[in-house]
């Protein structure tokens, strides 16, 4: 364990899931590659960003990343140690796995089933203080709950402690789980999803939150969503980076900032274009891709996975499969064959509907 | 109700020339426990032909009661009162709220409309889709083969390949999917108008994005009328023409879209614009709405939005304020409304 390892690095990561067949038993059994390739580090006191659609792997990536969902292929370390390594018996890892399970925490989507109904608020915050810090007695054990209440704005802390989770509004069950995550001092907190279930006018109020809550305590995020708006909210408020996943792969990472404001994947593009934004139009466009539905992750097209939608895409998309390179700045990089100057992909013919200068609607 | 009594005539009083849904006084009681809990009060409200209105509101602003209501379809023991007209372009109008339930069956699907959020409980598991269609050709009396051309035809608009997806159980089909295919089975009766409640609310935001730029595309194909629910308003922007704003189940304003969003009159409307989310405005500026909406058994008295407004007085709670109208196109209940651009700066900026 050295200062200089990242939290969490994860390293060629694939995890695929094999679904059962039909009915059918000359039919193999079909394989879904949620992740297929991933590499990501995250530092200490970092925040990451990733966004995607429905399907795209964003979930299973962050589960994996916490030690969650372990990986067919590639390896997950946490300051060094691998994960799924120190998990298993007889290993002697440098950091036990106690302690790594108790360093990465989540925070679920839904604020209202990841809290016991019949519990108070206390009691569903004390529960994983007395199986992890055993040393606290109960007063002690209720002054830290009571302070992390207050310290959330829940107050008068007293009061909502007392509560049960039908007691309290969207906004303040999310709070509770956060309490729950941060009481264990975690490194890394996985927020899946963690504002999307919440009315518009709350969430900036929930990020915000976090985003103080990151600073008080070094803990870095990995937030996970589907809206673009939400992702850069935090990550550009953390100075953070920001991940597109599409159909498993990380097709996009880099500065928030610079990959909101000069975003060279196609599909980066179309998120953009995807988030509401205030402005007044004429009238909406026509959506930018070739087809609107995300293909089938049980048969992913070929070569560069977006191919099918890609407004750009040529033969040589279909075909070829492009590698991550930097961009611009050293840490953005991209998979995207319009990003090298000397590809092929620029002499090839294009698909049906695109074009190689699809104008930027 | 009481805001009628001293209201002078005001813009909302008079019928709009050419309105297809008049909505005068209407309100929604249920009975409880409780108390009395009011989820509509007394909403006056023209939507005019071809038009697209959002209705934007928070989570129990009584948005979705609005959309049931259209259809006089408030669930017992809610008790709809007031008067809903609907002017179809031939024949005489119809008293919505004054209908036998035969009469009301053929006025849902064949006049109005409605697309519910839940695409997944909205069709029977064990029937495919051509089934859902047919059935509801059948049930209304429709020719089965022309309405299934009409059929294939509104899944294309929809980017959806007919015969696949006539060919499959619900659960094979993505939930954007199964979400257009909803929109086009409302349509497949040729409707006038289509009420929509949060009709993407579940899906991501490509697909929600691109489901608004196929349904204004609708509208122009099929001369329709929609009405579209949610509590989103970055979204609804792109589609409607005019924007309501719902607020403790009473309108706050109506105004064209554009105006709503460069001169938003009711402080609500301006706390709304700035707390929201937006990838183009600066980051510092989003603020979050101070405390929270009201219970609908215990609405305070007067405005009932002055227990969070900044400039909020005696009056505010005391006095409920009228709709008054800003501009032709504007109506806005506040009493200030001619001093809130001055006194809320909005910070959101708004593009062009």
């Amino acid at each position: 364990m050295s200062a200089d390892d990242p939290v969490v690095s994860m390293s060629g990561v694939d995890i695929h899931f094999e679904m059962d067949g039909t009915l059918n038993p000359f039919e193999g059994p079909r394989t879904v590659q949620a992740v297929d390739g991933v590499d990501l580090d995250i530092p200490e006191n970092d925040v990451v960003a990733i966004v995607g659609e429905s399907g795209s792997g964003k979930t299973t990536l962050g589960k994996a990343a916490v030690g969650l969902q372990q990986p067919s292929s590639g390896t997950v370390t946490f300051r060094g140690q691998d994960i799924w390594n120190a998990k298993k018996r007889f290993t002697n890892p440098s950091i036990p796995y106690s302690e790594i399970r108790q360093s990465l925490q989540i925070i679920h989507q839904d604020p209202g089933s990841s809290l016991n109904p019949h519990r108070t608020v206390e009691a569903s915050l004390a529960e994983p203080l007395k199986t992890v810090q055993t040393e606290l007695g109960p007063e002690d054990r209720e002054a830290r709950i009571l302070a992390m209440l207050e310290r959330v704005g829940m107050t008068p802390p007293h009061d909502y402690a007392r509560r049960y989770p039908h007691q309290l509004s969207g906004g303040e069950k999310q709070r509770v789980a956060l309490v729950r995550a941060l009481l264990m001092n975690p490194d890394l907190i996985l927020a899946d999803e963690a504002v999307s279930a919440l009315d518009v006018s709350l969430r900036v109020e929930v990020m915000d939150l976090m985003l103080e809550l990151q600073g008080a305590f070094d803990t870095s995020f990995l937030f996970i969503s589907h809206d673009l708006s939400n992702a850069r909210y935090l990550a550009e408020h953390a100075d953070g980076r920001l991940g597109v996943m599409y159909l498993g792969e990380l097709v996009e990472l880099g500065g928030a900032e610079e990959v909101l404001r000069n975003p060279q994947h196609p599909y980066t593009k179309v998120l953009k274009w995807a988030t509401p934004s205030l402005g007044i139009e004429e009238g909406p466009a026509e959506p930018p891709v070739r087809e609107i539905d995300i293909p089938d992750p049980v048969d992913p097209p070929s070569g560069c996975r977006f191919h099918t939608r890609c407004p750009y895409a040529t033969e040589h998309c279909r075909e070829m499969t492009p590698d991550r390179r930097s961009v611009g700045e050293a840490s953005h990089r991209v998979s995207c064959f319009r990003s090298e100057e000397d590809s092929e992909y620029w002499h090839s013919d294009p698909l049906e509907g695109a074009s190689l200068d699809a104008d930027e609607r | 109700m009481s805001r009628h009594a001293d209201a002078a005539p005001t813009a909302k009083t008079q019928t709009r020339s050419d309105a297809i849904l008049t909505c005068r006084d209407l309100s929604v009681e249920f009975t409880m426990d409780r108390g009395t809990s009011t989820v509509l009060n007394g909403l006056d409200i023209d939507i005019e032909r071809n038009e697209i209105i959002g209705i934007v509101g928070e989570s129990g602003s009584g948005k979705s009661m609005f959309a049931s209501a259209l259809l006089d379809a408030v669930v017992e023991p809610g008790v709809t009162t007031g008067t809903i007209t609907y002017r179809p372009a031939e024949g005489r109008e119809i008293d919505v709220l004054d209908r036998s339930d035969d009469q009301l069956q053929q006025l849902r699907w064949e006049d109005i409309s409605m697309v519910f959020q839940g695409a997944l409980s909205s069709f029977n598991p064990t029937l495919k889709l051509r089934g859902h269609f047919v059935e509801t050709l059948e049930a209304h009396g429709y020719d089965v083969e022309s309405g299934m051309e009409r059929t294939h035809e509104l899944l294309s608009d929809l980017y959806l390949d007919p015969g696949r997806v006539l060919g499959s159980y619900p659960h094979e089909l993505s939930g954007g999917m199964k979400q257009r295919a909803l929109i086009a089975l409302s349509l497949v009766l040729e409707p006038d108008v289509l009420v929509m409640d949060e009709p993407t609310a579940a899906l991501d935001l490509l697909m929600q994005r691109s489901i608004i730029s196929l349904l204004s595309a609708l509208r122009e194909k099929y001369d329709l009328t929609m009405v579209f629910i949610t509590h989103d308003l970055p979204l609804v922007t792109k589609l409607a023409d005019r924007i309501g704003v719902l607020y403790a189940f009473e309108l706050a304003e109506v105004s064209g879209t554009e105006e709503l969003l460069r001169s938003p009159r009711h402080p609500y409307t301006r706390a709304l614009l700035n707390s929201t989310p937006d990838i183009e405005s600066p980051l510092a500026e989003m603020q979050p709405i101070e405390g929270s909406a009201p219970d609908p058994v215990d609405v305070p008295p007067g405005c009932p939005y002055h227990e969070r407004c900044p400039l909020a007085t005696a009056d505010c709670a005391a006095v409920k304020p009228a709709m008054e109208a800003a501009s032709e196109t504007h109506d806005v209940a506040c009493h200030y409304w001619e001093r809130v651009p001055d006194e809320i700066d909005l910070t959101t900026e708004v593009s062009r």
